[in-house]
């Protein structure tokens, strides 16, 4: 009994918790069994006769679940006591230090890694490699982060959930084809044209909606998306359906044209023809339009329409009550926000030369809103980093061809996107709910700028 | 406290809501004088906040008229033919003359000029306390930004408005104390300094009228004297009319000039501080109870 008593207390307490973790693990372990039975354990496959056959696969079933109890037991044991006692300490500095090396470090690095990014690129793999890298990863990511900063002016700032904002990237993209097969306008002029183009849509569809919100909103703008694409599809006479629209004329610099011919980019400036020309050039396009989006939108955050919008997410009868015309601060967050949609629609079937209702379905829309709250909803440097993050990994999965090697020629690793995509949106949840940049920056201040934790501001109910 | 006899600045007459078949508010008729402090009283539920909506436009009354004049006294002549001429109002250089029954919300607060708080503080939380004012300047603000067009390209008179604009803030910050606090979201002030808050940003929008919906509840007593003397500062600056509804006796005796009572909808006195409270129709709706009970209730609040 003496020795009992002599035994220090937490060495119980360490004895009841090991014991704790081993039941919840094994607890654990059940569930994972009665779900990947099912799932798992047994196969159907077709033989050469077109049968049916239930095979098993119970060394595979065993492995999941022996190494999902596994996995639990470690994270009780060894990483949750550890995990307990940091969440003890007060996490401001870790906050304030991530904010000072994000403002003093990483922009400026990051603004000059993407202005020079395509020199590294062709100094890195040559001419004709590096045409894939620039196009895809470069292009397609400016793309998108021009469209989550689009969207952040509704979402974000304004606090307008969107679920339908391809729609107005669907309408961008088939003004320039249609405008610029029709009537031979060139892209410098239709630019802007479907701007304003998806503006106006954006303010057709503020119409009807303003009345409603969060859930109510979310819906109808689903439903607006979805008209769009169907009305893309169907409408044959115009855009051709399915078969979508091919052909569209490609971007000029100053009339000079990116082809083989005589009169060609390469040919005037005596260079040897490559197509790398034309994707650097369309790169600086895109990236140009994407700090455009980027100006505004810091811009209009510290004018009175902007902080307005931010207002109306956090309490709307309040703005009316101080004499802020509602309907109107609305419908310029949706026609503002249609508009870089709509830049950046004519730029993708400008960047394409072929569009289909395929490429505007409400994936894209998920995609779009996902960087955005990935990001932080109204964090610039959030939904830049989300884009990069979420529309570069699903690149790399499209390049990690050695993996072939190892699982077997049929093992397609862009299959598995949006299981990471899932287990990436389980991840930010749990460890930040409210995005990657979880501050707000203040628009104004009298002395000193201090980032306002995330937690006071409204998400924004529509 | 004696009544100050200026113009009159609101006048509601037979002002009448209905929800389906409840009638909140039942032909009420009472003036703010210019520069004063009207209360409106009543026990809970008697349809004080109801009147506020009705005046500032969140409600559309059912029937009745709310007439908001400013500037030159003489314009009051003109309210029987602006009620024939279905017109919102008349703007004249000397002064204006709104009839609120016909705005919608935001427009009785950006065009005739009233300003309220709510009963359940409303401020933008996860704004700055600084931001929160500036918000409340947001239409000379848009204006001066050339409707944002100017101000996203940094042309003036932009950054001359803005500058305006944080000095007025400062001055507002200052006279509420809140200064020191003016960099921090709203959201994390105390409950005192959120309600003072809130009656600073309303005083930004330069009101004519300011109505304030139990502008003390849950302040402690300090806090409550404090408020009190705020209150009183604005009044003796003459801009302001004050119409505001306070359960806090103290509060309503101390500063009100006016008092008007109302019960399930009903005026049921209209006067100075001293003669409402000696109203015995007035203590029968605060108690509903016998003459002694009354008197020993009154010995209580010390009367």
């Amino acid at each position: 009994m003496a020795g009992a008593d002599a035994m220090p207390a937490n060495a119980y307490r360490t004895g009841a918790h090991l014991f704790g973790a081993m039941r919840d693990a094994a607890i654990t372990g059940l569930i994972s069994l009665g779900l990947f039975l099912p799932l798992v354990g047994f196969q159907t496959i077709t033989d050469i006769h077109n049968v049916l056959i239930l095979t098993t696969r119970w060394p595979l079933l065993l492995g999941l679940v022996g190494s999902i109890t596994g996995c639990r037991c470690i994270y009780l044991i060894a990483l949750a006591p550890r995990l307990e006692r940091g969440a003890l300490r007060p996490p401001q500095r870790t906050q304030a230090l991530l904010g000072n090396l994000l403002r003093n470090w990483f922009i400026p690095f990051a603004v000059a890694f993407v202005i020079v990014y395509p020199m590294l690129v062709v100094l890195a793999v040559g001419f004709t490699g590096a045409v894939r890298w620039i196009d895809n990863f470069g292009v397609q990511i400016l793309i998108y982060v021009m469209l989550g900063w689009g969207l952040n002016i509704v979402v974000g700032l304004a606090g307008l959930l969107d679920l339908g904002y391809v729609a107005f990237y669907a309408v961008g993209a088939y003004s320039y084809a249609l405008l610029a097969k029709a009537f031979g306008l060139s892209f410098w002029i239709l630019l802007p044209l479907a701007g304003v183009l998806a503006s106006f849509w954006g303010i057709l569809l503020g119409f009807p909606v303003l009345r409603l919100r969060g859930d109510y909103l979310a819906i109808v703008t689903l439903a607006f998306g979805e008209i769009i694409r169907l009305i893309l599809i169907n409408w044959v006479a115009l855009t051709n359906g399915y078969a979508g629209i091919t052909g569209i004329p490609r971007p000029t610099l100053f009339g000079i044209p990116f082809n083989a011919e005589d009169n060609g980019f390469a040919a005037v400036f005596g260079l040897e023809f490559s197509p790398i020309y034309r994707v650097i050039f369309l790169y600086y396009v895109i990236l140009t339009l994407a700090v455009i989006t980027c100006y505004f939108n810091v811009r209009l955050r510290r004018l009175p329409i902007g902080r307005a919008w931010e207002a109306l997410r956090e309490d709307e009868i309040a703005c009316r009550s101080l004499g802020i015309n509602t309907t109107n601060t609305k419908l310029t967050a949706f026609a503002m926000g249609a508009m870089f949609a709509g830049f950046a629609g004519s730029f993708f079937a400008a960047r394409q030369g072929f569009i289909s209702p395929e490429s505007f379905t409400f994936l894209e829309s998920a995609t779009i809103l996902s960087i955005v709250v990935l990001g932080g909803m109204g964090s610039q440097i959030g939904v830049a980093i989300a884009a990069v993050v979420m529309i570069g990994g699903t690149e790399i999965m499209r390049q990690l061809d050695f993996l072939k090697q190892i699982f077997g020629p049929t093992f397609d690793p862009t299959q598995y996107r949006m299981l990471l995509f899932g287990l990436a949106m389980v991840a930010i949840m749990r460890w930040r709910p409210r995005g990657l940049i979880a501050t707000r920056v203040p628009s104004a201040f009298l002395k000193t700028r201090k980032t306002i934790s995330v937690d006071l501001v409204t998400e924004g109910r529509g | 406290m004696t009544a100050r006899d200026g113009p009159t600045v609101l006048r509601v007459e037979h002002l009448t809501m209905r929800f389906g078949g409840i009638v909140a508010v039942d032909d009420l008729n009472f003036e703010v004088k210019r520069g004063n402090i009207t209360a409106l009283i009543g026990p809970n539920g008697a349809g004080k906040t109801t009147v506020f909506n009705c005046i500032t436009g969140f409600y559309r009354a059912t029937a009745g008229r709310l007439a908001l004049q400013r500037g030159d006294p003489a314009l009051w002549g003109a309210l029987e033919s602006l009620t024939d001429s279905g017109k919102r109002g008349v703007v004249r250089p000397g002064g204006t003359l709104f009839l609120l029954e016909r705005m919608p919300d935001y427009l009785v607060a950006q065009q005739a000029r009233v300003a309220r708080t709510f009963q359940n503080i409303r401020l933008f939380a996860g704004m700055t306390v600084l931001e929160n004012l500036l918000v409340a300047q947001h239409n000379p603000l848009m204006l001066a930004s050339g409707y944002t067009v100017l101000g996203l390209l940094g042309l003036p008179p932009y950054p001359a408005a803005e500058r305006a604009a944080l000095d007025k803030a400062r001055h507002w910050l200052d006279r509420f104390g809140l200064l020191d606090r003016a960099d921090d979201p709203a959201g994390e002030l105390p409950y005192g300094a959120q309600r003072r808050l809130e009656i600073a940003r309303a005083m930004c929008t330069d009101p004519v009228l300011l109505c304030l919906d139990e502008p003390a509840a849950g302040l402690n007593p300090r806090e409550s004297a404090e408020l009190n003397e705020l209150l009183l500062l604005i009044r003796d600056q003459g801009a302001v009319s004050m119409l505001l509804i306070e359960h806090d006796m103290s509060v309503v005796m101390n500063i009100s000039d006016h008092v008007v009572v109302l019960d399930y909808g009903v005026k049921i006195a209209d006067g100075p501080p001293d003669a409402v409270r000696n109203d015995p129709k007035v203590i029968g709706a605060y108690l509903g109870v016998a003459d002694e009970e009354v008197a020993r209730v009154e010995a209580e609040v010390g009367l």
